[in-house]
């Protein structure tokens, strides 16, 4: 890639639902044509897109549309075979970056299966997650802060789980470990989020809860990025939806606008 | 609810307290009842019991040094016996260096076994192994260096699990072979023995026996008290997180390669110090100890004591070298190896927490049911994977 021009978002916008094209510069996520080959079979096939700084964003598709090879592209579990990925506005090439260092510029994950320290309390778990030093020998003399504590005390607020801070991880609930983990994420105080189905297994009561954290996170400044199967989930979180489909974005616009689209209700949604 | 002030965890816990309480004991009672009672006395503790005691004291130090690993990081390495063999090794050419010319062939600065192979000249390695402090800083370094470089290579590669192990054994058998050869300048076959004097002490004698005994209990309640002061920090927590979801450490922006990096050579340090007291209470150290059986047997110590739980580790280093002594010097003695693994297999199925772990688990139900109704036992590793 020479100069900026080239990257602007080739894609069509989607019959003119979609936002206007998004140049590298402006965007906090750039991806452009990007592929991934496992062993012949295209999980990512010339995908690209670009989420905006401060853009809360729903994806959905069907089961193999490379949802979660999507997500491993970024956080760079996965190397893209072509393609670029790019974050904060163009200045950071993700491909040649590993898991590690991603975290530290402020991407964050959450898994499709809940991941949190299950041996350590939740507390434990949030301390961990807690932006700050991450250097293996400093970390052996290292004291809380006061201003850590008071951090960590507004995140136990905010995931609703102040009562079970004793508690250990592995102890907690389906829905409260989805929390936690939600609840790490904004430890690490991370620019973008990436959720993968943040309410898989969650009662109707806690999946509405958990739009509200993700709405009140992305009105905290958060970008993010949610994967998701539930529909209504999706509606309560009132965003910008992009339907993938075998590797590359089928449809992009209101939920109302992608679940009218044509191909989105023939490989997705069903008649 | 309030901000609550989550205190740290204890550095010594009640259980730390009473193993340190025992260890304490013992650096007084078995000194006194050694030194101190007539030998037909009823209370005397024979100089051989004294030597045997501390012989369990470095492998308990040892047991530890896996428990570090095993228990909080999930590194199960089957060949943690190469770093205890190292510090032995280095023990022992400061002990070879020390004969002087009180050898078999009296030679003033060759050890027999390189006058026997005919050398002329003392390799380089053995250079500076007549000063203590520099085979005291060998101790330390020989084992620590070659866990850096394994470790470096492996963690950074992500190699984990059992693949992990199976490369740890190769490791100590490669240098089981290395160190068998008489070419290589450390005793080959035989090893390194025959010693008669530490820093000038004849290393036969009553209160030398005792001044090791003491040194190996301090050393153990040191690296007892290290470890705990490890596994509580920040350091320690990352540690038994990456034990449980290594995957999640790196997404949150750990090195994970770098904090076992760092345990590992730690650990191998401590064996190292475990291994450089064992040689001269033992009176021998030879290529025998790197074979992967001796480092398998740490596994079952540590998994009778008790995996992630550090005092629990030294109790079965002691129980499991109890009953090996005592069942190897009478007519089981055959069926000793079959009892060991019989020991591993029981508790495996049956005590998977292993001694201590099984206790703690006990008294935090107990504690539960006590005080507050629905708490959850206390935090305890996983069982064994």
């Amino acid at each position: 890639m020479s100069d900026t021009e080239t990257l602007v978002r080739d894609i069509e916008p989607d019959d003119g639902l979609g936002a206007a094209k998004k140049t590298l510069t402006e965007a906090l996520l750039y991806l452009n044509a990007v592929t991934v080959t496992f062993d012949g079979f295209r999980a990512l096939n010339e995908l690209s897109f670009t989420v905006d700084p401060g853009e809360m964003r729903a994806i959905i598709g069907p089961n193999g549309a490379g949802k979660t090879t999507m997500m491993d592209v970024i956080t760079g579990k996965t190397r893209p075979d072509k393609g670029d990925v790019f974050f904060n506005g163009g200045t950071t090439d993700l491909t040649r970056l590993d898991e590690t260092e991603i975290a530290t510029l402020g991407i964050g994950r959450k898994f499709q299966k809940p991941t949190v320290f299950e041996s350590h309390t939740v507390l434990d778990n949030l301390r961990l997650a807690l932006k700050g030093q991450r250097s293996a020998l400093p970390n052996i003399f290292r004291r809380e802060t006061a201003a850590e504590r008071e951090c960590i005390d507004a995140i136990f607020e905010t995931i609703r789980l102040t009562e079970h801070r004793d508690r250990l991880g592995g102890a907690l609930s389906h829905g409260q470990k989805q929390w936690l983990e939600i609840g790490m994420l904004l430890a690490q105080d991370p620019k973008l989020l990436l959720v993968d189905e943040p309410v898989a297994g969650m009662t109707d009561a806690e999946t509405a809860q958990t739009a509200e954290l993700l709405r009140e996170i992305n009105a905290n400044g958060h970008s993010v990025v949610v994967v998701e199967h539930d529909m209504t989930f999706v509606r309560d979180l009132g965003v910008r939806v992009m339907c993938l489909h075998e590797g590359s974005v089928l449809a992009e616009g209101t939920l109302d606008q992608v679940s009218a689209n044509e191909r989105v209700i023939e490989v997705y949604l069903g008649r | 609810m309030s901000t609550s002030e989550t205190r740290p965890p204890a550095l010594l816990t009640t259980s730390g307290l009473v193993f340190l309480g025992v260890l304490g004991a013992a650096v007084v009672l078995v000194p006194a009842l050694n030194l101190l009672t007539a030998p037909d006395s009823a209370l005397h503790v024979p100089t051989y019991v004294v030597s045997l005691l501390g012989k369990y004291l470095t492998y308990a130090l040892l047991a530890l040094s896996v428990d570090l690993i095993w228990g909080y990081v999930g590194i199960l390495s089957l060949g943690h016996g190469a770093f205890f063999a190292l510090g032995g090794y280095a023990m022992g050419m400061y002990l070879m260096r020390q004969i002087g010319p009180r050898g078999v062939y009296g030679d003033p600065v060759l050890p027999d076994f390189m006058v026997f192979l005919n050398w002329k000249e003392l390799p380089w390695f053995w250079y500076g192994f007549d000063l203590f402090p520099f085979a005291a800083l060998m101790v330390l370094l020989a084992p620590g260096i070659l866990a850096l470089v394994f470790g470096w290579f492996a963690f950074r590669s992500r190699v984990t699990g059992v693949y992990l192990s199976i490369i740890t054994q190769a490791m100590t058998f490669a240098l089981l072979l290395a160190f068998f050869r008489n070419d290589m300048g450390f005793g080959g076959n035989n090893g390194l023995t025959d010693f008669k004097d530490i820093l000038g002490f004849n290393i036969q004698a009553d209160g030398t026996r005792v001044v090791l005994f003491v040194l190996s209990a301090v050393a153990l309640g040191l690296g007892y008290v290290l470890c705990r002061f490890l596994v509580r920090s920040h350091f320690g927590k990352v540690l038994v997180a990456i034990r449980d979801a290594e995957t999640r450490v790196r997404f949150t922006g750990y090195r994970a390669e770098n904090y076992k990096l760092v345990a590992f050579v730690v650990s191998a340090m401590l064996a190292g110090i475990a291994g450089a007291l064992y040689v001269p209470q033992v009176g021998i150290i030879n290529p025998s100890e790197f074979s992967p059986a001796n480092s398998i047997e740490i596994i079952v110590w540590v998994a009778v004591g008790g995996r992630g739980t550090l005092v629990g580790a030294a109790l079965g280093a002691v129980l499991v070298n109890y009953a090996k002594t005592y069942f190897t010097s009478g007519l089981l003695a055959p069926y000793w190896l079959f009892m060991l693994g019989g020991l591993f297999v029981a508790v495996t199925l049956f005590l998977p927490k292993g001694i201590v772990g099984t206790f703690y688990d006990w008294r935090a139900r107990r504690r539960a049911s006590d005080d507050i109704p629905g708490a959850e036992p206390a935090a305890a590793p996983k069982p064994a994977e």
